[in-house]
């Protein structure tokens, strides 16, 4: 009979090959990362701006002071054998210490990267959901009034820029929501006021971000089913009396799952940074912001920082999408 | 189905301590925006604004400057003399205040204090400079601090170094890298420290031990906005009790809101135009790339006679400024200058000048200097802020009425640091917020904070090198005489003002608002006409008072509707799982 490719997940069959593709893989990666972390050195010193002077502006500092720090931070010594420390602390992982906060990088993304990811993980979920759903009831009903609708209201959300949508949002809807952060600081402190308290504070950043990505996952879907569509295999259970629900449901979609499974995972990684605006408008206390204000320093240690997790974030799911291809298409691991 | 009922249950169980928490009693609190960044709690690190504004909350300083006209008065210290020689200072400290631990405070406290930041290189990294110039601190007794300084230091009953507490800080290690977050932080300020959650939200609770009487409310929150449009809208919706650092049009658009007072106040910051008048090292050799025709004075002269101050200022500050003359604002009247020949916006007179200058118009229209260099000039602003772009335009179509062609050209801000330090500009916008002592915003146009050389920037903001000038910079630094020194201060201006090597457009107001269905009144400072935030002490804080009747429980509808979305949310992951399970179940019976 047809695949069910959702529940067979056994890599059993040519373990080996598996292995040596896995191990390929994970070493372009690693590759890239190097590549990242090159590139995130040598890319921000281009940034016009001397750090430690932006670090004392508006102090009362003399230029013995300046030079003090600059000593401190090592801006004093040959680029390359800044570069050279830099790698051997990331190696040790030490990301460096912001010159803005005088802590450690490390802690720094620590503490952001929790609210981000939950941020950014909600919305994610719920726009795949959605954005799935629409996208098989569109294909399915194609040219009916519910597909015109719902494509021309997606293809309005991508089309909006976040900040704009996100303010608008805000004005709209007047006192129902908070206007930004992630909690009031008058919460009590136990777990139920708190989690209610972040999950009000996260609507309108959530439907923000939601609204703005949602139409890539439709579209894609949308466009793979209606591929399918015509396949011989769909008439044949057709012919054997399937509903037409039952049809859709276990032949069709799953065939026409995969190309939206990378999109979804290549966006994971991207949607991190993507979340920048949003937290911005939003005042929400995530890693985009930390990028924005490290950039306005420029603070060097914490802009590499963040750019290696991002950048990092988007190689880890790119190798992620890649592995979940094998377990997903049969052809993929037979080849 | 039995999923579905699970959800509902869930959601049973989510809403039943809701009720309990919305109606317990709430205490009183002043909840403040903030905008920007605290980068330390660690007095001796703290540089920024609003981490100095925090660090107050929790530590006095030996003197403190009062509300109303920010003389200094009591703050550890209650009285104060100094030697014949001026070099001597011994203050006393009163029996009888304490430390938010029930610790008294003493002389030694203010000792160990200040020795640490002579000592410690890193303790010195903030507030060094008020130090730099002592020979001793000593402390004869509990009650007595002597200070010996090298010579005579003008700023001895300004010194904004918070005291910390020894008790507590002799076991701090190595002070660069301790945060002092560690709650409740022990206090001689008005407030305690009592929960910090960065990036979110700095919580204080009333210091009830302290000496001027506890706060006349329960609890002190910043919360933290990424833009100050975000932080109008929380204030508009009841989220927030005060605001500052308001634009005239976010000022302008709260007018009518109930419940929310505003305050304009004078502002401590100006807006200038900076002309590079001959950016050079300290040796007088020149960098950049400046028009060589600014570095005539009549040319700048007629420059700064070709703008309407008070048009910029009603058309791009929307009213909210005050008419600049020298860098000291208007608030403090014992430094501001009033120009003795005030300059009057007259295109003509200026157009005169320059011809007779010598700067005859092209047939362009543009005038040509001896050397045959069209007075062709770059403005550089920043993207970032609307002011540069709005007041360039006006100056760009204020100087072609003189013959001068303007480029204006908005880069980002590090781009700007980058060009300004190297002096590579023509026309560039600047601007300072001042402190109550005139001594830095003055050294900044000194010869010696001119850049060693072209690589390594100074900390000059015009590059302006003037004899006279300097001689009254050392003058009025020496001077303890407070009118004597005024005087001093009014002239270093007046040859600024002389000189053009900037032009002050405009002291911004300070634009802040509150909720006054919330909190009827707030100490500000200067009184009349002062502000509430971005004090010289923390006046407006401490002086607060709540209205009576004014319960913070409003959070009523919003719980419901928090309800409500937790139940939607659940219904439909809890459909989706349910849909999943089922596709799963059937999937699995056909393998």
């Amino acid at each position: 009979m047809t695949v069910a490719p959702l529940v067979e997940s056994s890599p059993r069959r040519g373990g080996s090959g598996l292995l040596r593709h896995v191990a390929g893989k994970v070493g372009g990666a690693l590759a890239s990362l190097a590549a990242v972390v090159v590139l995130g050195f040598f890319l921000f010193r281009l940034i016009p701006g001397d750090p430690t002077v932006t670090m004392t502006r508006g102090r009362q500092v003399d230029e013995a002071q300046i030079a003090e720090l600059r000593a401190l931070h090592g801006y004093d010594r040959p680029i390359l054998e800044q570069f050279g420390k830099y790698v051997g602390g990331l190696l040790h992982g030490d990301m460096g210490t912001s010159l803005f906060y005088r802590r450690t990088v490390a802690e720094l993304i620590g503490e952001r990267v929790g609210p981000t990811l939950l941020l950014v993980g909600t919305s994610t979920l719920i726009a795949v959901t959605l954005g799935l759903w629409l996208g098989i009831r569109g294909a399915w009903r194609r040219d009916s009034a519910f597909d015109r609708a719902s494509t021309g209201v997606a293809l309005v959300g991508w089309a909006m820029p976040a900040f704009w949508l996100g303010m608008l949002l805000s004005m709209v809807t007047g006192d129902l929501f908070p206007s930004g952060g992630m909690r009031f600081s008058s919460t009590p402190p136990g777990f139920w006021p708190q989690a209610l308290d972040v999950a009000h504070h996260m609507v309108l950043p959530c439907l923000t971000l939601i609204a703005v990505v949602y139409a890539q996952y439709q579209l894609v879907m949308r466009s793979s089913l209606l591929e399918e569509m015509n396949a011989d295999y769909l008439t044949t259970a057709r012919a054997k009396g399937l509903r037409d629900d039952q049809v859709r449901r276990k032949h069709a979609v799953p065939n026409a799952l995969l190309p939206t499974v990378t999109l979804v995972f290549l966006h994971i990684g991207l949607v991190v940074t993507g979340a920048i605006t949003v937290e911005t408008v939003f005042s929400w206390p995530g890693l985009g912001l930390l990028t924005y204000e490290a950039l306005a320093g420029p603070d060097l240690p914490l802009l590499q920082g963040t750019f290696v997790v991002l950048a990092g974030s988007v190689i880890v799911m790119n190798v992620l999408a890649d592995l979940l291809y094998q377990v997903l298409d049969p052809r993929v691991r037979a080849s | 189905m039995r999923r579905l009922g699970s959800v509902v249950g869930a959601v049973g169980l989510v809403a039943l301590p809701l009720a309990p928490a919305a109606h317990a009693q709430q205490p009183v609190t002043l909840r403040v925006a903030i905008i920007q960044q605290v980068d330390s709690l660690n007095p001796f690190l703290a540089a920024y604004q609003a981490s100095t504004e925090v660090g107050r909350l929790m530590y006095d300083y030996l003197t403190a400057y009062d509300a109303k006209d920010q003389r200094p008065v009591e703050g550890v210290a209650k009285s104060w003399e100094k030697s014949a020689d001026d070099l001597t200072w011994t203050f006393t400290v009163p029996d009888g205040k304490k430390w938010s631990d029930g610790q008294p405070i003493t002389a030694k406290d203010v000792g160990f204090t200040y020795n640490l930041m002579m000592t410690d290189k890193d303790a010195a990294t903030a507030n060094g400079s008020f130090v730099a110039n002592f020979e001793s601190v000593t402390v004869p007794d509990d009650r007595t601090v002597v200070i010996k300084t090298k010579a005579p230091q003008a700023s001895m009953l300004a010194l904004d170094i918070p005291i910390v507490p020894e008790h507590v800080w002799k076991g701090v290690g190595k002070i660069a890298d301790y945060k002092n977050d560690v709650t409740p932080s022990v206090s001689s300020g008005p407030f305690v420290l009592s929960e910090y959650r960065a990036n979110e939200f700095i919580k204080f609770k009333a210091n009830k031990e302290y000496w001027r009487g506890a706060p006349k409310y329960d609890e002190l929150h910043f919360v933290y906005y990424k833009t100050v449009d975000a932080a109008v809208q929380a204030l508009d919706k009841g989220e927030l009790d005060l605001v500052n650092r308001l634009g005239p049009a976010q000022f302008d658009s709260l007018k009518d809101k109930s419940g929310v007072t505003l305050n304009k106040a004078q502002g401590r910051r100006f807006n200038e135009l900076v002309l590079n008048s001959g950016a050079a090292t300290k040796t007088g050799e020149p960098i950049g790339d400046g028009h060589p025709a600014l570095k005539d004075v009549k040319v700048r002269q007629a420059i700064a006679k070709a703008i309407d101050q008070d048009a910029i200022i009603e058309r791009v500050n929307g009213g909210y400024a005050e008419p600049g003359t020298g860098p000291i604002p208007p608030v403090f009247p014992d430094f501001h200058l009033t120009p003795a020949k005030p300059r009057a916006f007259d295109p003509a007179a200026a157009n005169t000048e320059l011809d007779q200058a010598g700067y005859p118009k092209g047939s362009d229209g543009i005038r040509v200097g001896a050397d045959g260099k069209p007075l062709k000039l770059r403005l550089t602003g920043h993207t970032s802020r609307a002011y540069d772009e709005q007041a360039g335009e006006y100056i760009k179509s204020s100087l072609a009425d003189i013959g001068i062609a303007v480029d204006v050209q908005l880069v980002a801000d590090t781009l700007l640091d980058e060009q300004g330090v190297a002096g590579k500009f023509d026309l560039i916008f600047s601007g300072w917020g001042t402190n109550p002592d005139p001594d830095f915003i003055l050294s900044l146009h000194t010869c010696g904070s001119r850049p060693e050389s072209a690589t390594t920037p100074g900390t000059t903001d015009t590059f302006f090198c003037d004899k006279t000038y300097d001689e009254l910079y050392a003058k009025q630094g020496a001077e303890l005489d407070p009118a004597k020194r005024s005087e001093l201060v009014k002239q270093m201006q007046q040859r600024f003002y002389d000189e053009v090597p900037a032009i002050i457009l405009g002291h911004d107001n300070a634009l802040e608002a509150f909720r006054g269905d919330t909190f009827q009144s707030f100490s500000i400072q200067p009184d009349p006409g002062g502000v509430i935030m971005a004090q010289n002490g923390v006046w407006g804080y401490y002086g607060a008072v709540p209205v009576a009747a004014a319960g913070t429980a409003s959070s009523g509808p919003s719980t419901w509707l928090v309800v409500g979305i937790v139940v939607v949310v659940l219904l439909v992951g809890g459909g989706v799982l349910l849909l999943a399970k089922r596709r799963g179940a059937t999937a699995g019976e056909r393998e």
